[in-house]
């Protein structure tokens, strides 16, 4: 029963992956690959190049450009819609009226697909008619080129990630919260514990494990969160809100000649980094005592 | 009720789960305004979405509600685009994605959780480190393979390389639930007679529906809002699926926000609801698999 779930797992991600390792090292691209046109059949004409590719980014200071903010991205929209997150979820985890109704709402941005509200915010920032800069032009306020402008564009895609991350975080600290006994709240009360004492001694330890899973899942996946910035901006104005994901899909799927073993090479490094992320954590999570 | 607190100046108990005290009204009216500030931030891009595809085309931008009410544009997408073939491309797709995607990822959650074999701890970090696996890293090679196999503008390859996605993260949920079940279970089913395959069939898949439905909601958006491969894999106007499809109605040559608002509602409705079912059990899903591993 073990051999064949191994296999179908080996073939469909195992296959890909050493297959794209080796064309990371080749120097394929539109042109070399094998194809298919009209009846005729051209087989692929690459070969090897070492580990060329990986030294040609290295040397150039696009990579390192969107690498510093590719960090800054991920930092700053995990830290944002953990912190807003956190912080809704104390509030609703209470007696409250309307708690339920709140909770409703606030995890919507996370039932609609990610892609439907992209588009809804940039109905939202469009420069020229878009609803923002008319309440803004109403105020008299000039309009900002929210898409536009490589700080703006900045800015605006993190707002729309924080604001597509946030429910998760509301969601998961919100069960965390349920799983504290609320006798350790009773005693600490009974104790003379402040209410900031008591959130910072008993819930932030309470929230460790779940706080712990989901700030290393979605720093990965703000790392490589390819819609929310390829929609928005397409990475744009510029190369400047490319993140190393979206600029590797770029290479191979955008500009022309598509560069296949690049983008490959793009990949692969991302990957790298990654898992150097991931076993630095877990190595830091285990340092503190946590199970995994 | 409130005489057990002895502190004088802050309201008591604003943070536990069952308070006993009372908030003051100031902080009462604190925490009401923030939560609704922030509700109305989190509502109002998706209720935008829906007023603007109540307005007639050439008012997309109007700040007002809607003035003239119309379905103009939903006859228009679902009659004169080819919105209903990208949604059946989508439907074909998700749909074989979620039915196969939930049966391999349970068998491979169950071998998983239950038997001892050498690689199982790799395999376990393969799982959860193809949660890492930047699209870069596999578009290529997969773009190259579907290519050489013929399944470019396939539905088939697109089901291919969603399952590379979507396979790994549900057979760690799975696992997650599936050791929540007691080991005694399969030795009773085994006292009786079963063999592995039926105690898996008979006994496990039954006690795990919970976990079948995460898993399967889980496919189900993967398919259903995935951006990159769509975009790369799909081409010609009536192989794409939703999210390719919608991309068409907005770019550098046209805008015709009327169709893509009114397309974007009747995707976000289905997913909306699926999504309404499917959340509670999301996250436990989630921190069973997480914390057990």
């Amino acid at each position: 029963m073990v051999a064949p779930v191994v296999v179908v797992i080996g073939v469909i991600i195992g296959y890909p992956l050493v297959r794209g390792m080796y064309l990371s090292t080749t120097n394929a691209d539109e042109a070399n690959v094998e194809r298919t046109i009209g009846v005729n059949h051209i087989p692929a004409t690459y070969e090897s190049v070492g580990l060329d590719n990986y030294t040609a980014i290295l040397e150039d200071g696009v990579f390192w450009d969107r690498l510093s903010w590719t960090l800054i991205w991920t930092v700053s929209c995990v830290a944002l819609s953990f912190a807003i997150g956190l912080t809704l979820a104390n509030m609703l985890n209470r007696k409250l009226a309307g708690r339920s109704l709140y909770r409703t709402a606030l995890i919507l941005p996370w039932a609609v697909p990610a892609f439907v509200s992209v588009f809804t915010w940039r109905l939202l920032f469009n420069e020229k008619n878009g609803l923002f800069n008319q309440l803004l032009a109403g105020g008299g306020i000039d309009a900002i080129p929210w898409l536009n402008d490589p700080t703006w564009a900045k800015i605006s895609v993190i707002a729309v990630n924080v604001w597509l991350g946030v429910p998760f975080m509301l969601v998961a600290m919100l069960g965390g919260l349920q799983s504290i006994p609320s006798e350790l709240y009773e005693a600490a009360e009974m104790d003379g514990a402040s209410p900031w004492q008591r959130f910072r001694n008993i819930t932030l330890p309470g929230l460790r494990s779940v706080s712990s899973t989901v700030v290393l899942l979605s720093s990965i996946w703000t790392f490589n969160m390819f819609p929310v910035i390829f929609l928005l901006t397409r990475g744009g104005p510029g190369d400047s809100t490319e993140i190393l994901v979206t600029y590797a899909y770029r290479l191979s799927f955008v500009v022309s000649p598509r560069d296949f073993a690049s983008s490959a090479a793009w990949g692969v490094l991302i990957l790298a980094l990654l898992s150097v992320f991931a076993i630095v954590y877990r190595r830091a999570l285990r340092k503190q005592g946590e199970v995994w | 009720m409130t005489g057990m607190t002895t502190q004088s100046t802050a309201p008591t108990g604003t943070r536990r789960p069952r308070a006993r005290g009372e908030r003051s009204p100031l902080a009462s009216f604190g925490l009401h305004a923030t939560l609704l500030i922030a509700s109305v931030v989190a509502v109002f891009p998706p209720l935008w979405l829906l007023i603007t595809s109540f307005k007639p085309k050439t008012e997309a931008f109007d700040t007002g509600l809607v003035k003239d009410f119309t379905f103009r544009n939903y006859q228009h997408v679902l009659t004169e685009t080819e919105f209903p073939s990208w949604l059946a491309n989508s439907l074909l797709v998700v749909g074989l994605t979620t039915v196969i995607g939930v049966f391999i990822s349970a068998t491979t959650g169950y071998a998983v959780s239950r038997f001892r074999f050498p690689g199982m701890r790799p395999l376990m970090w393969l799982l959860l480190i193809t949660q890492m696996f930047p699209v870069a890293v596999l578009i290529v090679p997969l773009y190259n393979l579907l290519a050489s196999l013929g399944l470019l503008n396939q539905p088939v390859g697109l089901v291919v390389t969603y399952l590379t996605i979507a396979v790994p993260f549900c057979a760690w949920m799975m696992k997650g639930y599936f050791d929540t079940v007691p080991v005694e279970i399969d030795e009773a089913g085994r006292v009786d007679g079963l063999n592995p395959f039926g105690v898996f069939w008979r006994l496990i898949i039954p006690l795990a529906k919970p976990g079948l439905a995460v898993t399967g909601f889980y496919s189900f958006i993967t398919g259903w809002a995935e951006v990159a491969y769509a975009s790369a894999f799909m081409t010609g106007e009536e192989n794409l699926t939703l999210a390719g499809g919608l991309q068409t109605f907005v770019n550098q040559y046209t805008s015709d926000w009327g169709s893509l608002t009114a397309s974007a509602v009747i995707v976000a409705v289905p997913a909306a609801l699926i999504f309404g079912f499917a959340q509670r059990h999301l996250v436990s899903g989630l921190a069973a698999g997480a914390t057990k591993g």
